[in-house]
């Protein structure tokens, strides 16, 4: 036990009536990631169950991983394969590092930076939940974004998307989306069109870098990709969300450990699919008559109905709310795909806007189960 | 005539240390207590006073809010001391028995010709009414409120669950005079909650209104058994009793005397020979526990009652008014190296599958007071619903007794909730909410506010 007596050693400035007791919490985060406290349970329910916080966002980012490692490869894979040499995987892998990791760093030390201040200021314990988000932002993002840019994006996000709420827990808007949402608008020509998808497009000549959604709100053809390419990730696009299959991973073990809501993840796809299906029948422009199925596969779809809905802060928080949430997800985001041809991928809309209804949802699936009760009342008055 | 109800949400957990079927007799302690938390809200008015004698069955003193609703002295002997806390509020009253167990006689009325009015009378009047509980506020009943019925759960779904055909199968005649007697009370009202492997229960219960339920925990809890049944709509009232102290009820009426014995089980992971205690209410815990063999006993925590809902007790302190069961936990006071990655200290076991307990999940497990964690800003990870088996949205309803609205806390379905059917929620809750505290806050700011 030689880290818990050093530890233990370090603690007694931090502590009530002590020099640095305002820096408790930072030195808090820091003494609880590496032990879990001593503390028991004081008043309640005297055993309590393994899971906090830490364990589940711990959760959230093992099932990103091979979504980030695939990002970072292709990253690498759509750059390279622009230059006329041949490369190897290492290569693509070694090239998209230097992008994407300068890129985490960058979000999690301002995010981070800004979480120990607000938490020494407000006197509480250091939040888990910008681990998570702080992955996230770099992931959602073209490659090619400034590294000031995520700076700017991921301070916005965490200052005014979540601390001016109140913190965690009491944001309405997910996080990670409100700092894309900003960048999006803040800096547009880094954010869309046809160039910033694959790193360095616009240096070489010739060389299409546009999304698939983004050639077919163009009219252009997209049968240059194969469904497998779609499926497995082989596309450009922001760098962590291209590969269903690695998307699928990660809602596994979100599912599987009970972390991730699969009620929204199965909405959503319902709701998206028979979307699709719908407009497959009507058919009236080139994103209309793109089949269903691929529009599940391409874009942000996949990665942002898995990460991004499911954050349980600003999902909708009964179950059958979320089953409403999921789907009105799904829906809008083809809706937005098909009939807006600004913004050819309409998951980061369509989630930010139902972040904004689902206390509506939620209040009225409550409203339902208090009426139940009013009318049992009143049943009984009258009888 | 039963009806099977069956419930789906909720969550049994299994401990290690579930007593065995075996009861120990053991004679009468020397010291018997009354711990005033176990009378929420009601502020005792003392009656003797430190050096007054009593016999079993002399009030010692009496309710504020009702001068009729007394407590009686479990045991003969002298009233040893009352112990004050601030403000001079008094915390215990401690009787020293004198091992004569003299006892005060009453004559019961008879049954068939007495008024509802003298029913209720004669239990106030002999000691036993603080055995009848209420909802809404889950206190003591109050004698002035009509109850529309009576619910009685059979069973025990909690962890470490007590077996109540085993403890009480001596004891059917005096249970059954008790409901004969509540039965009257509330003209036919009274429904009892069996599980449907009870056979002794349903066979020698027949008579009564009863409803068989099966599920995890908390089937158990009388609270979900009234939401099935009969729930309660506002401006009603429910009482609850446990069986046990039917039993105590009954025998009040067959012999005249209270005698509030019960079996009480010594249970729980540290304990080595986990088995039943003949035991009477407010008992010196002492002699109990070294009669129990125990791991490390200074490291342990004592808790009257269930590992979800029950109270911390010293080892030298007293049994509480209403268990039945004393819970013994190892205390969790130490670091855990990286012990919040997941599949990491696999020991401890989680609803999530975020280790490997689960692939052991109809095994016993060792279980200690550990937090597993701080607490954090209210996160809904969407456990709540899962394990509440209620039409009430639970974490809705915990952030309104947090802010203290009233009247969406009554929209929500604050009446028909216990402290006690949130045990699981603090259970699971991966912010650490203090769900249970945090209710039983919120119906007590509703009883001021409303009184």
């Amino acid at each position: 036990m030689k880290i818990r007596e050093i530890l233990d050693n370090l603690k007694k400035p931090f502590e009530k009536g002590q020099k640095l007791e305002k820096f408790y919490p930072a030195f808090d985060a820091f003494e609880t990631f590496l032990f879990v406290p001593n503390h028991t349970s004081k008043t309640g329910a005297h055993i309590r169950d393994a899971i906090d916080l830490k364990r589940v966002m711990i959760t959230v980012i093992i099932a990103l991983m091979p979504a980030l490692i695939y990002g970072i490869y292709n990253t690498g894979f759509q750059y390279l394969s622009q230059t006329p040499d041949s490369f190897t995987t290492l290569d693509a892998i070694i090239h998209g590092s230097s992008k994407v990791i300068p890129m985490i760093a960058v979000s999690y030390i301002v995010g981070l930076s800004i979480e120990f201040l607000f938490a020494i200021w407000r006197g509480h314990q250091v939040n888990e939940g910008y681990l998570v988000t702080g992955l996230l932002i770099p992931m959602i993002m073209p490659v090619d974004i400034p590294l000031w840019m995520v700076g700017v994006s991921v301070a916005f996000a965490v200052i005014i998307g979540k601390e001016a709420f109140g913190g965690t827990g009491m944001n309405i808007l997910n996080p990670a989306l409100t700092a894309r949402a900003f960048a999006f608008f803040a800096y547009p020509t880094y954010m869309s069109g046809n160039q910033v998808w694959v790193s360095e497009a616009s240096n070489v000549d010739g060389v299409s870098g546009e999304t698939i959604l983004g050639m077919l709100a163009a009219g252009n053809s997209t049968e240059q990709f194969g469904i497998m390419e779609m499926f497995i990730g082989n596309i450009p696009g922001s760098i962590a969300e291209t590969s269903t299959l690695m998307v699928l991973i990660g809602a596994f073990i979100l599912i599987y450990t009970g972390v991730g809501s699969w009620r929204i993840m199965v909405g959503g796809v319902l709701g998206a699919a028979i979307t699709g299906m719908l407009f497959n029948l009507w058919g009236a422009n080139a994103l209309m008559s793109f089949d269903w199925a691929q529009h599940l596969i391409v874009g942000g779809f996949a990665f942002g109905i898995v990460f991004m809905a499911t954050d349980p802060v600003s999902a909708a928080q009964t179950q059958k709310g979320k089953w409403i949430y999921g789907i009105l997800v799904g829906i809008l985001c083809i809706l937005i795909r098909v009939f807006n041809p600004a913004y050819p991928e309409g998951v980061m809309l369509a989630i930010l806007l139902m972040n904004v209804f689902a206390p509506t949802i939620d209040h009225y699936v409550i409203e339902a189960s208090v009426k139940r009760r009013e009318k049992r009342s009143l049943n009984l008055k009258t009888s | 005539m039963s009806k099977g109800i069956r419930i789906t949400k909720g969550l049994s957990i299994k401990i290690k240390g579930s007593p065995k079927n075996q009861i120990e007799n053991l004679p009468l302690a020397s010291t018997y207590a009354f711990n005033l938390n176990d009378f929420h809200l009601h502020v005792p008015k003392l009656i003797l006073r430190e050096g007054d004698s009593v016999k079993r069955g002399t009030p010692i003193f009496y309710a504020k809010s009702n001068e009729k609703l007394k407590f009686v002295s479990p045991v003969s002997g002298t009233v040893k001391e009352i112990v004050r806390g601030e403000r001079r509020k008094i915390h215990n009253i401690i009787i020293d028995s004198d091992g004569n167990d003299n006892f005060v006689k009453h004559k019961p009325p008879v049954l068939d010709n007495s008024s509802v009015q003298e029913l209720i009378d004669f239990l106030l009047e002999a000691g036993v009414w603080p055995l009848i509980n209420q909802r809404p506020f889950d206190i003591i009943a109050d004698p002035n409120i009509s109850p529309k019925a009576i619910h009685v759960s059979c069973f025990d779904s909690s962890p470490l669950a007590v077996d109540y055909e085993f403890m009480l199968k001596d004891r059917l005649s005096e249970i059954k005079a008790g409901l004969d007697y509540l039965d009257k009370i509330v003209n036919g009202e009274l429904f009892l909650g069996l599980k449907s492997c009870q056979e002794l229960f349903q066979k020698e219960f027949s008579n009564y209104k009863t409803n068989l339920f099966d599920g995890p925990h908390p089937s158990g809890n009388v609270g979900v058994q009234i939401h099935h049944v009969n729930p309660i709509n506002s401006g009603e009232v429910v009482w609850t009793l446990k069986l046990e102290d039917i039993a105590v009820i009954g025998k009040l009426i067959l012999k005249g005397e209270y005698l509030p014995d019960r079996i009480v089980a010594v249970t729980g992971p540290p304990v080595k020979n986990p088995k039943y205690f003949n035991l009477r209410t407010g008992a010196n815990l002492d002699s109990v526990i070294n009669n129990v063999e125990i791991d490390n006993k200074n490291d342990v925590r004592f808790i009257n009652g269930d590992v979800l809902s029950g109270y911390k007790v010293n080892s030298i302190g007293y049994l509480g008014h209403y268990n039945n069961k004393l819970s013994v936990l190892r205390e969790g006071n130490q670091y855990r190296l990286f012990g919040w990655i997941p599949f990491i200290n696999n020991t401890v076991p989680s609803i999530y599958k975020t280790s490997f307990s689960w692939l052991f999940n109809n095994k016993e497990k060792d279980y200690d007071t550990n937090l597993n964690g701080e607490e954090r800003a209210f996160v809904a990870t969407g456990e709540m619903e899962s394990i509440f088996p209620m039409d009430i949205y639970p974490m809705q309803l915990i952030k309104e007794c947090m802010i203290g609205d009233i009247e969406k806390m009554e929209k929500l379905g604050i009446y028909e909730v216990s402290p006690e059917d949130f045990g699981l929620i603090d259970y699971s809750s991966s912010s650490k909410i203090e769900a249970q505290t945090i209710i039983r806050q919120g119906l007590d700011y509703i009883y001021k506010e409303t009184q």
